[in-house]
């Protein structure tokens, strides 16, 4: 055989090397005492703020569960791999949860493609996932055993457009949106279908795309619309810069925007400029339920840090897994996923939490405000035809009360320990 | 009329045996169909599903490098919007199979088992994908591939950033049976998913069609490096003005590779479109990607098949094998990178390939000559 032949297979040859260096690295299956449960998230990249968040919120809950003696006497613990926010990682790591660690449920993701990416295995293996904070219809889609304890982008941006009429009474709101992030993208349509429907008027939709440096152009032609209000349904940096932009500008008018506004890095970067905007997050930490006072007491003893809705989004997403795998009669994965998909009025940090038949939670989003740089609690906004029947969620002095759930929540007069005054549009100009 | 007659015999006496013609040609096409087999059905079920979705990773990779390694490494070019023609094949392939297969079944769903009628449709998915994203290679290479250096690079990052913001502006996927059969194929193009990815592609990719790619990739690669054609390209990498005076027509052969180069870079799209576990997503396909596949071309060695397999496969495993240090592992590998980069600039294994190297160079030496 000549040489020649030898050296055009021996590329193929060097592929066959691949198979020495992959085979290898996959940890023993866990010890029979405990269960094991997969998280994957965003713990470096560009949203590492969010999956480290998620991570602390879960990591408590499991702590907590432990301690209280576990599922039958068996300990849970969980298995974390990061994903650098790439769709390809995260549909690698939940593969490897489930097929070499055999997990019985996996806890993730933030975004919602990451979401898509490991929930496409998830269904495909047969293993329930829950995701903490992704808001996207499409998660839920994938599958039965996909769901998620976090309201979807339709109703946070009914939450924001119902506020902003009824409690505002703005009636023309300019948008500026995030054209590369499909939360941004479908946080703006939700919202200017609601605003519209509600008769208010919507200028069309400016946009922009996340990291840009400069928004003046756009926050120009919006000055010359003289909007009551802006809304800008972004992530936290590029959210800082834009407030700072707007008020060097002279737009006066408050922000409105949505979750992913929830971090304290937004006031850092905005300082003064976001002081009186206001945006939708799933829980307020100035919340006066007891479940979010135990809960905001312990995660501040243990990080040192105020959590955030991602944090309390985590450790909802661990207990409401642990509730379901309390109630499931096995741990296979059909059985447990019906469970989850069976959790009705649980009473959760963000909420009294109710799977719905696409196995989205049903629950009520608050308003905060933005002052002093930290994000103040305002008011409560219910799901269509979930208002609790004596508050009028129209009136933000009136104290929010929890009637998602009647049995669970002693009707404790939750509203915020200093109160802010009915939310009245910041200097008009 | 004498010396042509003998150098006629002569070229007689030279040509090669026709048994040797055969192996020559057709033994790398035989393996190049054994090779995936033996990952479906050999390796794949013996080792599990998540060393499988590694090698499905390191197939892809593999696919990219190599492709983008005919430009950047035999033709000296610089290009760094690999992962737009990426893109402009998943996103074809991803039509094909998506809306294709509603019109055919009426679901997305996959069909068919190994080489099924679903996989089939993979295959002109994927065959589909080559031809688009040539076709953009083309068009972005015939007036930019008259540029040198840094100007090139700047066109190609701009092709893939362009790609990129399109496919953002693209609205949301059907997914209605009846409203897709009633939709036309033109209006169906625009909806792809825009920023949230084109999500709900059945899943095709498996370690056959993966390692087949994979062996035609190296194959034609190799091939083509020892050949005419590859000789121009190595030619201009050389040098320009001196290859041009010897009357190589150098855009044209430009292009040729530019295209090659494409086309073997929409098939990884179509892979990588239609993995278990990933969304087609335009955010993913930026020219972060483009970097990591030049990295892999770099790290291998500019112009070495062998070099930039084995750098995709190191590239991929090595974030892997670190995933247990978490949140460290990008810098470990970032750092393994840096040291490689210092120790050893000319890559991997520079201009040379594997058999060229002092430990391998005495095995497949054993019969030369």
């Amino acid at each position: 055989m000549s040489s020649r032949l030898l050296r055009l297979a021996a590329p193929l040859f060097t592929l066959a090397m691949a198979l020495g260096c992959s085979g290898g690295g996959s940890d023993a299956p866990a010890a029979s005492d405990t269960i094991l449960i997969g998280e994957y998230g965003s713990l470096t990249g560009k949203e590492a703020t969010f999956g480290q968040s998620t991570d602390n919120g879960l990591k408590l809950a499991l702590d907590e569960i432990n301690a209280a003696g576990g599922l039958n006497g068996k300990k849970l613990e969980v298995r974390v791999y990061d994903d650098q926010g790439k769709t390809q990682e995260a549909g690698t790591a939940v593969t490897r949860l489930i097929q070499d660690d055999k997990v019985v449920a996996v806890i993730g993701e933030v975004a919602s493609s990451l979401s898509i990416a490991g929930g496409r295995v998830a269904q495909q293996y047969g293993v329930p996932m829950i995701s903490p904070s992704s808001t996207n219809a499409a998660v839920t889609k994938i599958g039965d055993m996909v769901s998620r304890v976090c309201f979807i982008d339709g109703f946070q941006g009914y939450v924001m457009a119902k506020f902003a009429h009824d409690d505002l009474h703005a009636t023309k709101i300019a948008v500026l949106y995030d054209q590369a992030s499909a939360y941004s993208k479908g946080l703006q349509d939700d919202f200017g279908r609601e605003f519209t429907s509600m008769g208010g008027t919507v200028f069309p939709a400016q946009a922009y795309t996340g990291g840009d440096a400069d928004y003046s152009a756009q926050l120009t032609s919006i000055r010359e619309t003289a909007p009551d209000a802006i809304y800008v349904p972004g992530y936290y940096t590029d959210v800082g810069n834009i407030a700072l932009q707007a008020r060097k500008l002279g737009l006066t008018v408050p922000l409105l925007g949505g979750d992913g506004w929830d971090s304290e890095q937004l006031g850092k970067i905005a300082g003064d400029a976001i002081e009186g905007s206001y945006y939708s997050n799933h829980y307020s930490f100035q919340d006066t339920r007891p479940e979010v006072t135990t809960f905001v007491e312990t995660y501040k003893q243990r990080y040192n840090a105020v959590p955030d809705g991602l944090a309390a989004l985590g450790y909802d997403s661990m207990r409401v897994l642990f509730d379901a795998m309390k109630r499931a009669p096995s741990l296979s994965g059909k059985d447990l996923a019906a469970a989850i998909a069976a959790t009705n009025g649980f009473p959760g940090v963000t909420g009294i939490i109710t799977m719905d038949a696409n196995r989205d939670a049903s629950k009520p989003a608050v308003i905060v405000q933005m002052k002093g740089n930290q994000p103040t609690f305002v008011t409560t906004v219910y799901p269509k035809g979930q208002e609790p029947a004596a508050a009028a969620p129209v009136d933000p002095a009136a104290a929010p009360v929890d009637g998602a759930a009647p049995a669970a929540a002693p009707a404790d007069p939750a509203a915020a320990p200093a109160t802010p005054p009915p939310a009245t549009p910041a200097a008009k100009p | 009329m004498a010396r042509e007659s003998g150098l006629k015999a002569r070229a007689a006496a030279l040509a090669p045996e026709p048994m040797t013609v055969l192996k020559q040609s057709v033994l790398p096409l035989v393996a190049a169909f054994v090779i995936p087999l033996i990952f479906h059905f050999g390796i794949g079920p013996s080792v599990g599903a998540y060393p499988s979705k590694v090698l499905l990773d390191i197939g892809i990779n593999v696919v990219l490098a190599v492709s983008l390694n005919l430009v950047n490494g035999f033709t000296g070019q610089f290009s760094i919007g690999h992962a737009g023609f990426m893109a402009v094949g998943g996103y074809t392939a991803g039509l094909v199979t998506y809306y294709g297969g509603y019109r055919i079944w009426g679901d997305s769903l996959p069909h068919g088992g190994f080489l099924g009628a679903g996989e089939m449709l993979f295959l002109v998915a994927t065959i589909a994908a080559a031809l688009s994203a040539a076709a953009f290679g083309y068009l972005v290479g015939l007036p930019s591939l008259r540029l040198r250096g840094d100007y090139l690079a700047l066109v190609t990052l701009g092709f893939g950033e362009i790609v990129r913001v399109m496919i953002q502006q693209t609205s949301d996927i059907a997914t209605d049976a009846t409203e897709i059969a009633a939709t036309s194929w033109p209006s169906l193009l625009w909806k792809v998913g825009g920023a949230l990815g084109f999500t709900g592609l059945p899943f095709y990719t498996s370690l056959f069609w993966v390692w087949l790619w994979v062996s035609l990739t190296v194959l034609v690669a190799s091939r083509l490096k020892t050949s005419t054609h590859g000789r121009a390209f190595l030619s201009i990498r050389e040098d320009e003005i001196a290859a041009e005076a010897m009357g190589i027509p150098t855009t044209t052969i430009k292009v040729r590779a530019f295209v090659m180069s494409a086309a073997f870079a929409g098939v990884a799209g179509s892979l990588f479109a239609h993995e278990v576990g990933t969304t087609l997503n335009p955010g993913e396909l930026g020219f972060q990607k483009s970097f990591e596949v030049v990295i892999m071309v770099v790290l291998g060695g500019m112009g070495s098949v062998s070099g930039c397999v084995l750098a995709a496969i190191v590239v991929t495993v090595l974030p892997e094998l670190l995933r247990s240090v978490d949140e460290y592992r990008m810098v470990a590998y970032a750092l393994t990178l840096i040291l490689m980069m210092i120790l050893r600039p000319q890559g991997l294994f520079g201009l040379r390939e594997i058999w060229e190297i002092w430990p391998f160079k005495a095995l497949f030496r054993s019969e030369a000559k």
